[in-house]
């Protein structure tokens, strides 16, 4: 069991209900939650992987009640403390002590469009060759846990764990989050769609053919 | 030191980064090896006000007060994906798709230098696959363990998308998930889920309705919708 936030296949949830194309936000404050958390994170404090564990490390009880960006707006507060970027006593306060040192980080509205056309690839030239090719039949590791830091970040999902599957795309080598997520370098290696059937996964498949495909990082793997 | 024994990460160490929105790579000297289990008050967060809008408030005049964020920067962002990027450019891509074989061949093949051609790239869609609906297979599109979606294709996601019951459900019975929506599946198509659990960011090819031959691109982008390109709508014919 990895987080909260591992709720694929989870039972007890109400109905999904579908809104129109042209709302984007239900608050006023959330476009501007979604702007500060991104404006954020060109302060180069953190990566990705460090922003969405810092979401997933919220209490279950805080993950359970929040809404989608409050979870954002928690977990930014926290990373900004995190990483000495603000203090508990400005935050405490409502007031800054004083500019920062990293103000010259700071992203300018000119530079946004260039930023976000930019974006963050997370394809890495590395030393890990590929051991499996499309076709292949593989294992899932059974534990749905971060190997390496107790109650680390992980993307393999729970509902995945233990099962076999088939690989049906090689993406190329990605940096691996189990470890960019804590800091411990981008450790990239072959990352691949691997196609679990429904009926290997669930109790009660809706329909024999039906499948899930997760993308999941070769040391997540071993052959079948 | 921190009074729960943690350092703070010195300025002035944190190497390369500030490049992009998300940077990757050791961008830190600060020890988050240990994921750090609060009791509830005590994490940082809890210090702001409960209320959200005061708290977005409350964080948005600090960070403004330490020169970290720009005002103007936010509502840049905020009218980016409000106004400039969003499903039509999804929808442009699908039309052409519809249209011209070859295209459609190429962007199946590695989607990348096609979609990078017509401009669409960028955040959140670094890495993009395109997965095509069949008689035999109807795709869809989902994130179990937090949100990721083709952000320069689609825009930001739908409440839906993000919502626990989206995540939990889509994945075990995608086919009452689907009749939610409306869509009902033939018994002979097979429902592929995708699960974005890395940064490949993935977009469904709907099927063309019936009544399309001849139309050209604008006329067919006008009948794509953004939860036709999720796998969680169908195209209705004109």
């Amino acid at each position: 069991m990895t987080r909260i936030h591992d709720m694929g296949g989870r039972f007890g949830d109400a109905a999904v209900v579908p809104e129109p194309e042209h709302v984007k936000f239900h608050a006023d404050w959330h476009p501007r939650a979604l702007a500060i958390t991104l404006a954020c994170g060109s302060l180069g404090l953190w990566n990705l992987d460090v922003s969405r564990h810092a979401r997933e490390c919220l209490s279950p009880k805080d993950y359970g009640r929040f809404s989608y960006y409050e979870k954002w707006i928690a977990a930014l507060a926290d990373l900004l403390v995190d990483t000495g970027a603000l203090t508990r006593n400005e935050l405490e306060r409502g007031q800054a002590d004083g500019t920062s040192d990293l103000a010259d980080k700071r992203l300018a509205a000119a530079a946004v469009a260039g930023v976000l056309a930019k974006g963050g690839p997370a394809t890495r030239d590395s030393n890990v060759a590929p051991i499996f090719a499309v076709g292949d039949m593989v294992q899932v590791r059974s534990v749905p846990e971060n190997m390496v830091v107790s109650g680390g970040h992980t993307r393999l999902p729970t509902y995945a764990a233990g099962a076999t599957g088939v690989i049906v795309r090689l993406h190329g080598c990605h940096v691996l989050p189990d470890s960019n997520a804590h800091r411990k370098g981008e450790a990239p290696e072959p990352l691949y769609a691997v196609a679990l059937k429904a009926r290997d996964i669930w109790a009660h498949p809706e329909h024999p053919g039906d499948e899930v495909i997760v993308d999941m990082w070769q040391s997540y793997l071993s052959a079948s | 030191m921190l009074r729960d024994g943690r350092y703070l990460c010195k300025f002035g160490k944190r190497g390369k980064g500030g490049f992009g929105l998300w940077t990757f790579g050791d961008v830190g000297s600060h020890d988050r090896a240990m994921p750090h289990d609060h009791p509830d008050h005590d994490h940082p967060h809890s210090l702001l006000p409960s209320d959200p809008a005061l708290r977005v408030k409350a964080l948005e005049t600090i960070l403004t007060q330490k020169g970290l964020i720009d005002p103007a920067a936010l509502d840049e962002i905020i009218d980016t994906y409000e106004n400039r990027i969003g499903p039509k450019n999804g929808a442009h891509v699908v039309a052409r798709a519809w249209a011209d074989p070859a295209f459609k061949a190429a962007l199946l093949e590695d989607a990348d230098p096609v979609l990078a051609d017509m401009g669409y790239y960028g955040r959140q869609g670094e890495h993009m696959v395109v997965v095509e609906n069949t008689p035999a297979t109807h795709n869809m599109v989902v994130c179990t363990l937090c949100s990721c979606y083709p952000w320069p294709l689609l825009g930001i996601p739908p409440g839906w998308y993000k919502s626990d019951a989206y995540r939990a459900r889509a994945v075990r019975e995608p086919r009452k998930v689907l009749a939610e929506f409306g869509v009902i599946l033939p018994e002979g198509q097979a429902v592929r889920v995708w699960d974005s659990t890395a940064e490949v960011r993935y977009l469904v090819l709907p099927q063309p309705p019936a009544g399309t031959d001849g139309m050209d691109e604008a006329a067919l982008m006008a009948l794509v919708t953004r939860d036709s390109m999720i796998g969680c709508g169908l195209v209705a014919a004109p």
